[in-house]
């Protein structure tokens, strides 16, 4: 549906030439949420705007829906725009507009008659629940009202395409998420291909299928969400990642000693992934039953999910017979799961021996 | 104070008040688009023209330098052009609109400027031209803004007026120099100039409860 190729975007800058974009490529496909996710100036809106040519990309080439708009002239540009709806992080609606006007106002560009205008919008403020505040001025709606409006007025146009800058980024987490769902329930129900440009994890987390990390105007990774996310590769996307999962020791054993060795009475600290089916899968069950000398504690578990796969976390402590232990390591490494190990540490306060 | 004398304040009021509203008129139809030019072909804007927008820029910037005294003297041979004649009401119009069109034109570039740059960036996004952008964007958003600069204007205008009125254009400045300061009747200068208090209080009521009226931000 969208597929940038080589894109480059150099601004003339006092200071010189900046290349906020070095080279881009990128295939969304139909249907998909698109997660794109950067540090501030890592040239997200660049790359966001290049789609929909609101900024010409110094090189390179842009498609949507199999034209390329790279090509276009201003006036074929205007009219190809109407199949790309945007939502901004500061909403941008008109102040002197109604909730209904600016939902109308796309509509209104295109020279649509009022009939035609009003039955295009009742069923659009009923989508994004706002039927009750249609005569309202945005002065008067909360950010995820704004939002919603915003969401709305998108939409008016029926675009195959949804791009979304920083969309969440102005409102409280609990906003973010009912935009989020809002979201997720549209590009569902009318099949339309969204590019998620974030610099939050748990956006990309909630709602994307795939992700690219975005830095210093090149993507240094991307995939599905799922595996960027359980087996990152660069610095960075760990940093990102890192923001979610807690990467700290339980308490207990938190300012330890953590060594390599076994030595009797230390506990063996592994970090253990779940994904996907594995999840439900009672892999600690069978390791207690096959392992009666090692006794595991749980120390850290937390379930959630990732592109509505279920992703576990936990951290457990085994102690017991060196053999036994290693023996029980390696019967999780045959497991479905992904296992770190991070090392023997006492518990504090545990007396040696 | 005497019967003719309310006359003559009447018919003085009245020639102020049409001096005004014409010359205002003219002016905001002039100096409205001259406003959108100065804006809209700024640096960064959607009609960006560098070269014209300095050269109207610098147009504006050298009429308004010009104390109004001077440039309603300056034009008299333009005056005569236009209307046939340099005395009178409705040639005392023509330094007014002069002076107004660039005053207006910043002023409406002015409040054009308030409108966050997203706004026109959306309306982009959604495959508005430029056109568009400006009647159905830049515009509306400004409206407030706008009208309250607008009742700027109109209060210089009350006072250019009186001016203009001075040498031989009618209306309460004419009326105040000849009756109240050349034959000396104090009654006549008070009262006139507590008309122009009202009429400068009335105009900026007026513009504050529409530009209140228009506002929803
Ligand atoms: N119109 C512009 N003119 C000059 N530099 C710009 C412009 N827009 C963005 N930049 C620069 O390009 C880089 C990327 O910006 P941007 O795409 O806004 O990043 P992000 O959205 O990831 O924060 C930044 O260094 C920014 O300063
Ligand atoms: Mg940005």
């Amino acid at each position: 549906m969208i597929k940038l190729s080589q894109i480059e975007k150099t601004y003339a800058t006092p200071a010189g030439p900046l290349r906020a974009l070095k080279g881009i490529d990128l295939n969304i496909k139909k249907g998909e949420i698109y997660g794109i996710i950067g540090l501030s100036g890592a040239g997200k809106s660049t790359l966001v705007r290049c789609i929909n040519m609101l900024e010409r990309p110094t090189r390179g080439k842009v498609f949507v829906d199999g034209r390329e708009l790279t090509a276009m002239s201003d006036s074929e540009l205007r009219s190809v725009r109407k199949d790309i709806g945007m939502i901004f992080q500061h909403f941008n609606l008109l102040s002197s507009a109604t909730v209904y006007d600016n939902i109308a106002f796309p509509l209104r560009l295109a020279g649509k008659g009022e009939d035609a205008i009003r039955a295009k919008v009742i069923p659009l403020l009923k989508l994004v629940g706002l039927e009750a505040k249609a005569e309202q001025y945005p002065s008067q709606l909360s950010g995820g009202q704004k939002q919603r409006v915003g969401i709305a007025r998108a939409l008016a146009s029926e675009p195959k395409v949804l791009l979304c800058d920083e969309a969440t980024s102005a409102l409280d987490p609990q906003t973010t998420r009912s935009i989020l769902d809002l979201i997720k329930s549209i590009n569902e129900r009318l099949h339309l291909t969204v590019v998620v440009i974030t610099h939050e994890m748990q956006v990309i987390k909630d709602i994307c299928d795939k992700v690219a990390v975005l830095d210093g105007g090149v993507i240094t990774e991307q995939g599905t969400v799922l595996d960027v996310f359980t087996n990152p590769q660069k610095d960075i996307t760990k940093e990102f990642i890192s923001v979610l999962l807690s990467n700290e020791l339980p308490v207990a054993f938190r300012g330890g000693l953590v060594e390599k060795e076994y030595s009797e009475g230390a506990y063996l600290l592994l970090r253990l992934t779940f994904i996907g089916e594995s999840a439900d899968e009672p892999v600690l069950a069978g390791m207690i039953r096959k392992f009666p000398e090692v006794e595991c504690t749980m120390l850290f578990g937390q379930l959630d999910q990732i592109s509505g796969q279920p992703f576990g976390r936990m951290i457990v402590g085994l102690t017991g017979p060196q053999q036994q232990i290693d023996m029980a390591l390696g019967y999780l490494a045959a497991q479905e799961l992904r296992e770190e190990v991070i090392g023997y540490v006492r518990r504090h306060g545990a007396a040696a021996g | 104070m005497s019967e003719d004398m309310v006359l003559l304040l009447g018919k003085a009021l009245g020639e102020t008040v049409y001096m005004v509203a014409v010359s205002m008129t003219i002016a905001t139809l002039l100096g409205v688009p001259l406003g959108v030019l100065l804006h809209t072909t700024a640096k960064g804007q959607i009609l960006e023209a560098a070269a014209l927008n300095k050269a109207v820029g610098a147009v504006v910037n050298a009429i308004r330098s010009i104390p109004f005294i001077i440039l309603m003297v300056a034009i008299i041979p333009l005056t005569r052009l236009l209307v046939g004649s340099a005395i009178g009401t409705t040639a005392a119009m023509v330094p007014l609109v002069i002076a107004s069109v660039p005053f207006i034109g910043r002023q409406v570039e002015t409040s054009l400027k308030e409108v966050p740059y997203g706004l026109i960036e959306a309306a982009q996004a959604m495959g508005a031209s430029p056109a568009q952008i400006i009647f159905r964007v830049l515009l509306p958003e400004s409206m407030p803004s706008i009208v309250a600069q607008l009742t700027t204007v109109i209060i210089s205008l009350v006072g250019e007026s009186a001016m203009a009125g001075a040498i031989g254009g009618g209306g309460l400045g004419d009326l105040a120099i000849r009756y109240g300061y050349q034959r000396f009747r104090p009654e006549v200068m008070l009262a006139t100039v507590v008309i122009l208090i009202i009429l400068v209080q009335l105009v900026q009521l007026a513009g504050n409860t529409l530009a209140r009226k228009l506002d929803k931000r």
